[in-house]
């Protein structure tokens, strides 16, 4: 057995969950292998095309010879509403503004659906509004059509909200998650962890408060300030299952080995502390204000210069570099000196008790 | 972060490890009994910085992947009652039963709820008065007093709408049943530093004696544990089998006195099944007769459901280091991570999901 095929490290939880073939269950929601399942069992074979097939977070399509599109589409269902640093609107903008930018396009349009709870207080629904036109601005997009639904009481947590945009990528750039080559560069755009964190604590049920603010925001200037700097082959923003699952996806994807250095990974002391507490690892916990970067190495001076001199690109550092083997595989050199492999969030990400 | 970089700290960790090698002069299989620990040792890369005369054994000190199968049977059964909140630890809501899990029971309409602390679902109790409240009161010693606390306040606050499903694991007589097996080869072990900072070690010393092993208190971060290996690889070597602490910043020989009275004042020993292990003998805690208004089995009349471990799995095996996972005739194909026999499988820490996962890219 070689070195880097050892057993070290199979992920953040203690019990491997069932496959759930027959239900949906909270964990085909988690991002992580359980979505990817549920993508792959179920809506690719429906609905396969090649734009879908590329797995990344935008479709990419070429309607005629000139214009090349990136759509993407997004349902939020956060809870509370309003949480440190956001709140649903803030994220419904960013979500989809996020997920069209990693396609290196530039969003310019998007949609908004809202799925009201009989009930809701109309102040509420006006400070989620005032808050997305807020994200729109500053992210330079507009929201250009809209549906509204309302559903009984109880059959909603007060709001949803599903935002689709649409982008339009400039000539000559090809970003995908299929794109990481081996000797590239991995940049992360700052600490990690503090969205789901903030989200997690701002719900009150665990016994202690912490200072902890959601990194929820748009990046489409950071990506523009970086594709302006150099050349990018991937770009990610790592949601749900953390920056863990999203360095999966692409080491897949890609057919290539990240490894990262535990030491280099940003992270707040407040979040490191409160995932202490939980037992939850922080690669595995969610942002919304962050982006994976893959990048050749030539170019990573002027890429991080150009993600310093932006507002969301601050703290960003260079965290590990992509090989050529074991493919589809992450690897993290510890602070001891010793390499683990970095799995996939198997399900929902629970509590460790043990 | 303070008391945990210190006891991460790279340059003191390879002062240890040197101190080790320095130490070690043949083969030796160690122990280390909590799941906490194992997952420490793996995270940290603990096992490829060591020597090759250290053999680490995982042990069986995953409360979660101990639970037997009947009791997980048994939760579900409680919770699909439409009268039920059934609450956990979060752990517990994804390991399978004969057929299923807790999560495909919350999937199915059962009002199945995480909590973080017992005295969050004596709460709920107090909230939903028309409703059962019941809590999934799994675990080591470690998790006892918080479980029997809510047994304790639901009591004083005078509830008649709480209850725990019981199934309480203690370490000593696992340790018994894995040093008498034949064929043993653990030599020396690391304890649980959380188990004891409960119950003290004052329960050791008899069984370091009878079976001639060290036993060293342990905590969780790599100093203590590189700390656990040395003193217990200084003993093997010494030729002493005592029982040592290397966690002393929170454990004392006499452990947690008024946590350990409160234990006793709800649960009393009994015979206990491990999953993948079998029943051993007075290895468990169920409620005293006194309490018998709090217990879910009682309660809701589950005690008849009966489920057995596949009789092919030799997870107990694999647990006491006697057998390697390629050596079950039922490895990868009736049993795999997909559809567990075993806790060796069931776990993702287990050795057997570990192989299943890797035997594929090994030569």
């Amino acid at each position: 057995m070689s070195d880097q095929s050892l057993p070290i490290m199979l992920g953040p939880v203690c019990p491997l969950p069932l496959t759930h073939k027959k239900q949906i269950v909270i964990g085909h929601g988690s991002g992580g292998t359980m979505s990817h399942d549920l993508i792959t069992r179920t809506f690719l074979p429906a609905f396969d095309n090649p734009a879908l097939r590329a797995n990344d977070d935008a479709g990419v399509v070429q309607p005629n010879q000139v214009t090349r599109l990136a759509i993407s589409t997004d349902s939020h269902v956060v809870w509370p509403l309003f949480f440190p640093g956001g709140d649903i609107g803030r994220l419904a903008i960013c979500g989809t503004v996020n997920d069209v930018a990693m396609s290196g396009a530039t969003p310019l349009y998007l949609t908004a659906g809202f799925i009201l709870e009989e009930g809701l207080e109309m102040d509420v629904l006006n400070k989620v509004v005032a808050s997305m036109q807020i994200a729109a601005d500053e992210a330079g997009v507009h929201i250009i059509a809209g549906d509204t639904k309302v559903v009984e009481r109880g059959k909603g947590d007060g709001l949803y909200i599903n935002t689709s945009g649409v982008g339009i990528i400039r000539d000559g750039i090809n970003i995908s998650g299929a794109e990481a080559r081996p000797g590239d560069i991995v940049i992360l755009s700052g600490p990690i962890g503090n969205h789901g964190m903030a989200v997690l604590t701002a719900r009150g049920e665990l016994g202690f408060q912490a200072d902890i603010q959601s990194d929820v925001a748009p990046l489409n200037h950071l990506v523009a300030a970086m594709l302006s700097a150099g050349q990018v082959h991937v770009l990610r923003d790592p949601t749900r299952g953390g920056l863990a699952t999203s360095l999966n996806e692409i080491a897949h994807q890609s057919q290539v080995c990240i490894t990262i250095q535990e030491n280099r990974i940003p992270l707040q002391p407040a979040v490191n502390a409160a995932c202490e507490m939980l037992g939850f690892d922080p690669l595995y916990v969610a942002n919304e204000g962050k982006l994976i970067a893959i990048i050749p190495p030539g170019d990573e001076k002027a890429i991080i210069e150009a993600m310093h001199a932006t507002h969301y690109g601050e703290e960003a550092v260079v965290i590990g570099e992509i090989q050529k083997a074991p493919q589809g595989r992450v690897l993290m050199r510890t602070n001891l000196g010793s390499t683990r492999i970095v799995d996939m969030l198997a399900g929902e990400m629970l509590p460790r008790i043990c | 972060m303070k008391y945990l970089t210190e006891f991460r700290d790279p340059e003191l960790v390879h002062g240890l490890l040197e101190e080790i090698r320095r130490t070690i002069t043949q083969p030796w299989v160690i122990m280390e009994i909590c799941g906490g620990q194992t997952h420490a040792i793996m995270r940290n890369g603990l096992d490829q910085l060591l020597p090759s005369e250290i053999e680490l054994v995982h042990g069986p000190g995953c409360p979660v992947c101990v639970t037997p199968i009947e009791l997980i049977d048994k939760a579900q059964a409680i919770a699909s009652r439409p009268e039920v909140i059934f609450t956990s630890y979060g752990d517990m809501l994804r390991v399978p039963g004969s057929d299923r899990d807790l999560f495909s029971v919350r999937a199915a309409g059962g009002d199945v709820r995480v909590v973080y602390s017992p005295l969050d679902a004596v709460q709920i109790a107090q909230e939903n008065p028309e409703r059962q409240v019941v809590f999934f009161a799994i675990g080591f010693e470690t998790t006892a007093p918080a479980n029997v606390m809510s047994v304790l306040q639901a009591k004083a606050l005078g509830l008649k709408n709480y209850s725990v499903l019981a199934s309480h694991v203690r370490v000593p007589p696992a340790m018994h049943a894995i040093l008498s097996s034949p064929g043993n080869r653990v030599q020396g072990f690391l304890a649980a530093g959380h188990v004891c900072t409960v119950m003290g070690y004052w329960e050791y010393a008899p069984i370091a004696q009878k079976y001639h092993v060290p036993i060293v208190v342990t905590g969780f971060e790599p100093l203590d544990i590189l700390q656990g290996l040395l003193m217990t690889v200084r003993q093997l070597e010494d030729k002493r089998f005592e029982v040592e602490n290397a966690y002393p910043r929170l454990v004392t020989f006499e452990g947690n006195r008024s946590a350990q009275s409160i234990i006793n004042q709800v649960f009393m020993e009994c015979d206990r099944k491990w999953r993948g292990i079998g029943s051993i003998p007075a290895s468990g805690w169920c409620l005293r007769p006194e309490y018998a208004d709090y217990d879910a089995e009682i309660r809701f009349s589950v005690a008849e459901i009966k489920s057995n471990e596949s009789p092919i799995c030799i997870a107990g095996k694999i647990l006491q280091g006697l057998c390697k996972p390629i050596d079950c005739p039922a490895f990868g194909s009736q049993c795999t991570p997909e559809h567990p026999l075993g806790a060796t499988m069931v776990s993702s820490e287990g050795a057997c999901a570990a192989y299943y996962r890797y035997s594929r890219r090994t030569p």
